[in-house]
């Protein structure tokens, strides 16, 4: 879900940088609605699809509209409420490029018109931004798990979803607008190098963590030898599926260095060649990898968090 | 300000678990609605508990000790699950610190259960709401109950009176003079949540036993000086204890 979230929003920066880059006369324009509406209907589709398998992972979907009170403290409140406004402007956006409809509102300097769809589409970004804060906060803002209490988790986040939205226009911008495949497929390859960068940064990162609690301040006991003989519960029981992936450390290694390859390496080489040799196959290949290997990272993400709470549960499994 | 919450003697629990069914009995018997079990009888057998006995070896054998470590909600004073909650239905109460969860309002998200380090919160599968420890809100103020039974399940199973329930926050309660006169400490301090519940730890409690209180000797030190009594008063014997 949340990698289809990164993805739609990435497109859509990655189209409102294009008009805006068009605007200042940097690239050439699209005059044909159709690039923008069309471009828009998938960033739509790409969120709403993501916004329905969010709601009905919750244990009630029917209630889920509760979830839109408690933006003053819950980072899950603020993405569920941005996310709608988000909804929204998009479709506006989408909707008057594909009506045409585009009233110059004032201009700057020489030439330099901005029009209602600018407009939107900046309000469009601001909100785009501060879904990526959103979602990437759920996690960041919980201290307790040291792998995602840190700022490298927003700008993952962001970069992540960034490259594949990118990535994805590059090969959209192939169908319908070729000129502008270099532009996008340069940005694609530049943010999923960073991106590249900054989760080598957190992998190193988390690589290197101390962990605040230990089996000791969880239990009291001040001992070096605690073992447990008994967990509260004869079978399993929440705490230990849903904290515990339950695979082998050598499976998470492997998807580790998947995600590396899949998520950033190859989409990289399949964009270069992808470009130079202009074949759409190469670039719906990249975006198709480079998706998979989000993926794979998504969940890496998730099972590389050890929750404290697993202290409690060390008879369950010894790699977590 | 009343923070209710619970002591937990770890020098005489002795992982008997009757504080784990009756609170599932309680609990399960409540307006809530069950804790639902699944495949209780089968394999895998699996199901919602606001308290479970944990137990751990500690040291190497034979120098070990068992500990039974009961565990529920630690009611913090400053909870984590409460603020990250979306919909407002994990919530502190202001009269008496506890923490609830509404299952009205509730969506199922689990994002509590990742928020709070304790393990505390436990999804149910039948219901698909969080649940967790109540303190037995139903029962500590239920009126219908003799006074007498106003208290927590757990605490009135408890055989071994290893769990003492009350307010942290009145200095002369019995919760605060065990916590502050036998060491009563928190779990995982370090992460800032302050949880209200309190653990006493192992104590050692060796006697030595001297020779002579082996034997019964009256007055052994002859320490005091006792009037030798007139012949027609009544003699010691008569008069004191020994």
């Amino acid at each position: 879900m949340t990698t289809l979230f990164g993805l739609g929003q990435g497109l859509f920066l990655a189209l409102y940088t294009g008009q805006v880059y068009s605007l200042f006369k940097l690239l050439p324009p699209q005059d044909g609605p159709l690039f923008y509406g069309i471009g828009s209907g998938l960033v739509l589709g790409l969120l709403i699809v993501g916004l329905i398998a969010s709601v009905f992972h919750l244990g009630h979907p029917k209630k889920a509209l509760g979830a839109l009170t408690q933006w003053r403290t819950s980072w899950l409140s603020r993405e569920a409420i941005l996310l709608p406004v988000l909804l929204f402007l998009v479709f506006l956006y989408g909707g008057l490029h594909l009506l045409n409809w585009k009233p110059v509102l004032f201009s700057i300097g020489e030439g330099v018109q901005i029009d209602l769809t600018l407009m939107i589409g900046g309000v469009a970004t601001l909100v785009c931004f501060g879904l990526y804060l959103a979602t990437a906060m759920i996690y960041a803002s919980l201290r307790l798990l040291q792998e995602w209490a840190t700022p490298l988790t927003v700008i993952n986040f962001l970069l992540l979803g960034g490259a594949s939205g990118f990535t994805l226009a590059t090969t959209f911008a192939m169908t319908s607008a070729p000129q502008l495949v270099e532009f996008y497929g340069t940005w694609a390859i530049v943010i999923t190098l960073t991106g590249f960068c900054s989760r080598g940064i957190s992998l190193y990162r988390n690589s290197q963590l101390r962990y605040q609690s230990k089996l000791q301040s969880a239990i009291g006991i001040r001992h070096d030898q605690i073992r447990q003989l008994h967990q509260g519960a004869m079978g399993g029981n929440f705490n230990t599926k849903e904290f515990f992936h339950g695979r082998e450390a050598e499976l998470l290694q492997q998807i580790q260095w998947g995600f590396l390859i899949l998520g950033f390496i190859l989409p990289i080489l399949l964009l270069t060649v992808g470009l130079v040799m202009e074949t759409i196959e190469l670039l719906t290949a990249a975006v198709l990898i480079q998706y998979t290997g989000l993926l794979l990272e998504r969940w890496f993400f998730f099972a590389d968090s050890k929750h404290p709470q697993n202290l409690y549960y060390r008879a369950t499994n010894q790699h977590c | 300000m009343t923070q209710l919450a619970l002591v937990i003697d770890l020098n005489v629990c002795v992982g008997c678990s009757a504080c784990v069914t009756s609170c599932k009995e309680w609990n399960t018997s409540g307006e809530a609605g069950p804790l639902s079990d699944s495949n209780p009888y089968g394999k895998d057998p699996s199901g919602t508990f606001f308290n479970r006995v944990q137990t751990f070896e500690v040291g190497t054998f034979p120098l070990t000790e068992v500990v039974h470590f009961p565990k529920s909600c630690m009611h913090c004073e400053d909870p984590p699950c409460v603020p990250v909650c979306p919909t407002g239905a994990s919530y502190k109460r202001e009269e008496d610190g506890i923490v609830l969860v509404d299952a009205d309002k509730c969506i199922g998200c689990k994002y509590c259960a990742w928020a709070c380090p304790y393990g505390a919160r436990e999804f149910d599968e039948q219901q698909r709401v969080m649940k967790k420890c109540t303190l037995c809100v139903d029962r500590i103020y239920n009126e219908e109950l003799p006074e007498a039974e106003r208290l927590p399940a757990c605490v009135r199973a408890c055989p071994a009176e290893a769990r003492i329930f009350g307010d942290i926050h009145d200095p002369e309660s019995e919760v605060s003079v065990l916590i502050r006169e036998q060491g009563g400490y928190q779990l995982m301090p370090e992460l800032g949540a302050s949880p209200s519940n309190h653990y006493l730890p192992r104590r050692k409690i060796h006697r030595k036993i001297q020779k002579d209180e082996l034997l019964r000797a009256d007055n052994p030190l002859k320490k005091e000086r006792l009037p030798k009594p007139s012949p027609d008063e009544p003699s010691l014997d008569d008069v004191t204890s020994w």
